[in-house]
């Protein structure tokens, strides 16, 4: 296993992303940040404190479980429901999406499917700390904190302290699964 | 040259238990003995007990009219592949057998069929309806000694009564299915633990009890000879043991799946631990093993009650009551409770037969009498997998047993095992 | 788990896990759009051989919240009524392409039979006086929900325990999960053998009220089995009913419950039903959360081996 990013550019990643936003869009007014579970959303309550600190405003980021979404559901070891808690509505606001790792697409696609069953967003952008490629849909980051080619079977671990007790990523040479 | 001759057996004869060979021309034993010379069959018997075939004082034969269940020619297939030589068919057919001719043509049926012999019981009301006296004389002359309306027990204590010192003057039985109506109620099983883990209306062993006792107050008054039909409680017996003791002609029978079974296994909700009398409790079980073994309890009887798929194969509460047993009936008494050879062929045998009223059945092995035989391996463990009945509602399917039949003998020809 | 029947052989893991699971529901039920695409492509099919609209209803909402296609039998209009079998009835609407069924039966154990002829999971949706087992999640969900847990907790259940398959149920879950559980009634109205329960009895319900956190009132019916089994309904709310003195009686935090139907001015006073302290509309609203939980613990994702 090595490591590709450490935890200082894991931060300076994250503040880059939150500037890319506040560029994009304005300003914060319209976002509404939402952290795909589990390590999309340390990686929205970053985003957040940081975009809080530029514009001197809160911004409360929101967690999603698409767990119920997958299409692989059938084939998948059972894993419990996690709490979707999206403090604002999303209706007509332009969503963020944060999640750790970008890789067939299937879970943002999953994500899109559960954003549509909360409401009717302006407009879906998405946040990603590591794009390792192999998209097996048509679904592409509008903010990445680094691209990493890979193989597909290695396996990348975006880490947060809150979880993992340490920040950074690393990538496993990778067994079969 | 014999027939046939049994070799080497344990034969229970008239002058006591001999290990010995018994010969059997034109229907008949010809000679006990050894060395007893040619014959056209031999049975090798040894290790195995030889008697009397038994005589079952309590079947089911559902014809006329519910031959989806089984008919004289199956019934009376099972009852040869048990053991048994002769029985006395149960009378809630339909028509129910209230009069002679419907008595006469089911012994002439089983005579045709050639495998069992068939006396029916007779109704004690008509129709089993509980009310109008039943045709008891002309039952009488079609050769019925057995009165019941099993099935139901009769509430009506006057018309019982009559019915009681009616049967008593012709010199016949009656027989009870001892159950009160209203205390059994809406049960479908025994009231106890398991009735009450399981949220299913119980009958509580006074239904039967109540019932025996009443009865045996109606016999002092009249006389009659009483028997109480498939025993099921520890009360049950006591009360016949106090009868007997105070020299009423009263008389007992108990089922194999009584003596097997309690109500523990209901806890499965299989339709096939359903019958009427319930499976009670383990005390209860034991004192009917102990009274048969003692004598109280006079014989053991089937109670086998085919009932198709149709009517079994429901949840439990929908299920019809009853369970098959003539095919294995000798083999749960002799696994469960291990008599002797002489007492178990008097429980199966002789002592059925003279209750019933069968003449050439039930007698020890003698030369001159009719053959009606049975062959029986105490020693042999076996697990049955089918039945020849034309219903499956057995719950000895699947599970070994201990003694079996090995061959049948009714009037010298045989009808069961052998070379067949 | 390949179905679910009954209360009584479930551990508190089990049970514990089903809850969080249900909790979990209960947040996906206060979404805009309260349904998520988990069973999709899966049919559920509701048999219900005793009619009962509210636990079919709540099988359904749960069902089509977990996105399954609903299907749903009754006796009145179906070909039992011509004389067809249980066992063909359920082969049937099998061969239908269910992939679970939930059976409300009058008889105990049809459930089990059912389970035995199909090779699909099936709930028990109540058969007979036997068990209901979603009800017991349901109760214990709320109780859970009002208290934290139900360690320590003491549970009267009032009322015609003997012949009341949710009774059934909620004891052997109640008491898994650490609650102690009382049984108030009259003594024809209760198990005749409550020392093979994990129990105990009493037949004065003002004796314990000050004792208790929950009060749990079971539906009355005078007839049963034939038999009458209490004086009247008027003597039966004099003793045993939970009215709005009693209520004053119980602990400032102890709550009401009731399985429904209620029979208001019976078992529970006029206003009792309606106050902060009955948990019966919470009841109601817990039970699809409870039976998303098994449904989706019986068919979606990867099955257990």
């Amino acid at each position: 296993m090595r490591q590709v990013m450490s935890e200082t550019e894991l931060g300076r990643v994250t503040r880059r992303i939150a500037h890319e936003i506040v560029e994009r869009n304005h300003g914060t007014e319209n976002i509404v940040l939402v952290g795909i579970l589990t390590r999309g959303k340390p990686f929205a309550e970053r985003i957040a404190k940081v975009l809080s600190e530029i514009e001197g405003r809160p911004v409360l980021p929101g967690s999603l479980d698409i767990g119920m979404y997958r299409d692989d559901l059938d084939t998948r070891p059972k894993t419990r429901i996690g709490p979707t808690n999206i403090p604002e509505s999303i209706d007509g606001r332009t969503v963020i999406l944060a999640d750790d790792v970008l890789f067939t697409g299937r879970t943002i696609r999953a994500a899109l499917d559960a954003l549509t069953d909360l409401g009717r967003p302006g407009a879906v952008q998405l946040a990603v700390v590591v794009d390792r490629g192999h998209r097996q849909l048509p679904i592409r980051a509008d903010f990445v904190g680094k691209n990493i080619p890979t193989a597909a079977a290695e396996r990348v671990s975006v880490r947060f302290e809150e979880i993992d007790g340490a920040d950074g990523v690393w990538i496993d040479a990778g067994v079969e699964e | 040259m014999h027939d046939l001759v049994l070799v080497g057996g344990s034969v229970l004869t008239d002058a006591g238990l001999r290990t010995t060979d018994v010969a059997v021309t034109d229907g008949r034993v010809t000679a006990i003995g050894r060395e007893l010379g040619e014959s056209r069959e031999i049975v090798e018997c040894s290790g195995a007990w030889v008697g009397p075939g038994f005589v079952d004082l309590h079947t089911h034969l559902r014809d006329p009219g519910h031959e989806w269940r089984e008919d004289i020619g199956s019934g009376s297939a099972a009852a040869a592949a048990g053991g048994y030589t002769a029985l006395v068919a149960m009378p809630n057919t339909d028509p129910p057998i209230d009069a002679g001719h419907l008595a006469l043509r089911i012994s002439d049926e089983a005579r045709r069929v050639g495998k069992v012999a068939v006396v029916s019981a007779g109704c004690l009301t008509m129709g089993r309806g509980g009310e109008r006296m039943a045709h008891l004389d002309d039952l009488w002359s079609a050769g019925v000694r057995l009165f019941t309306d099993d099935g139901d027990s009769l509430q009506n204590v006057a018309v019982l009564r009559s019915v009681m010192e009616y049967v008593a003057q012709l010199g016949g039985v009656v027989s009870q299915h001892a159950l009160d109506a209203d205390l059994s109620g809406a049960g479908f099983m025994h009231e106890g633990s398991v009735s009450s883990r399981l949220g299913i209306y119980g009958i509580p062993r006074q239904a039967d009890d109540i019932v025996i006792a009443r009865d045996i107050a109606i016999m002092r008054m009249t006389g009659v000879r009483y028997h109480v039909q498939h025993l099921s409680t520890a009360g049950g017996v006591a009360l016949v043991a106090a009868a007997k003791a105070e020299g009423l002609p009263i008389t007992a029978e108990v089922t194999p799946h009584h003596l097997m079974f309690d109500h523990t296994a209901v806890m499965s909700t299989d339709s096939n631990f359903k019958m009427m009398p319930p499976l009670r409790e383990e005390s209860d079980r034991e004192a009917l093993v102990e009274g048969l073994r003692s004598g109280v309890i006079d014989a053991v009887a089937t109670d086998h009650a085919p009932q198709s798929a149709v009517e079994k194969d429901v949840p439990f509460e929908h299920a019809l009551n009853g369970v098959i047993g003539l095919e294995w009936a000798a083999s749960v008494v002799n696994g469960v409770v291990s008599l002797d050879q002489d007492v178990f062929f008097d429980r199966m045998s002789i002592t059925p037969a003279a209750i019933a009223g069968f003449t050439d059945h039930g007698r020890a092995v003698a030369v001159g009498a009719e053959a009606n035989l049975v062959v029986f391996d105490p020693n042999v463990r076996w697990t049955p997998t089918s039945t020849r009945s034309r219903s499956r509602n057995a719950p000895y399917l699947g599970r070994e047993l201990t003694g079996r039949v090995e061959v049948t003998i009714l009037g010298g020809a045989i009808t069961y095992g052998g070379e067949l | 788990m390949n179905h679910l029947l009954t209360m009584e052989n479930l551990d508190r893991g089990t049970l514990e896990s089903l809850l969080d699971e249900a909790d979990d529901f209960a947040e996906v039920l206060t979404r805009p759009i309260p349904k998520v695409p988990a069973l999709r492509g899966k049919t559920v099919a509701t048999m219900f051989f005793e009619p009962s609209t509210r636990t079919r209803m709540s099988f359904e909402k749960a069902a089509k919240a977990l996105s399954a296609d609903t299907v749903s039998f009754s006796p009145g209009t179906s070909a039992l009524s011509k004389g067809e079998s249980l066992k063909d009835t359920v082969l049937t609407v099998r061969a239908m392409g269910v992939d679970l069924m939930i059976v409300r039966h009058q008889a105990t154990g049809a459930p089990w039979r059912i389970a035995e002829w199909l090779d699909i999971p099936i709930i028990n949706g109540g058969d007979g006086a036997h068990q209901h087992p979603t009800q017991a999640l349901l109760d214990c969900l709320t109780i859970r929900q009002r208290f934290g847990s139900l360690d320590g907790l003491t549970i009267a259940i009032v009322g015609d325990v003997k012949h009341s398959r949710v009774a059934r149920s909620d004891i052997f879950a109640m008491t898994a999960l650490g609650a102690k559980v009382i049984l108030v009634g009259p003594s024809t109205l209760l198990p005749l053998d409550p020392e093979a329960w994990p129990v105990t009895v009493t037949s004065n319900l003002d004796e314990v009220l000050d004792a208790v956190d929950v009060v749990y009132l079971l539906r009355v019916q005078t007839e049963r089995g034939g038999a009458s089994v209490f004086p009247s309904l008027a003597e039966y709310a004099v003793k045993y009913g939970m009215n709005t003195e009693r209520l004053a009686r119980l602990r400032p935090d102890a709550v009401v419950m009731h399985p429904g139907p209620m029979n208001r001015g019976v078992e529970i006073g006029y206003d009792v039903a309606d106050d902060d302290r009955s948990l019966v509309l919470q009841q109601v609203t817990n039970g699809i959360a409870v039976r998303m939980a098994v449904l989706f613990r019986l068919i979606g994702g990867e099955q257990d081996a």
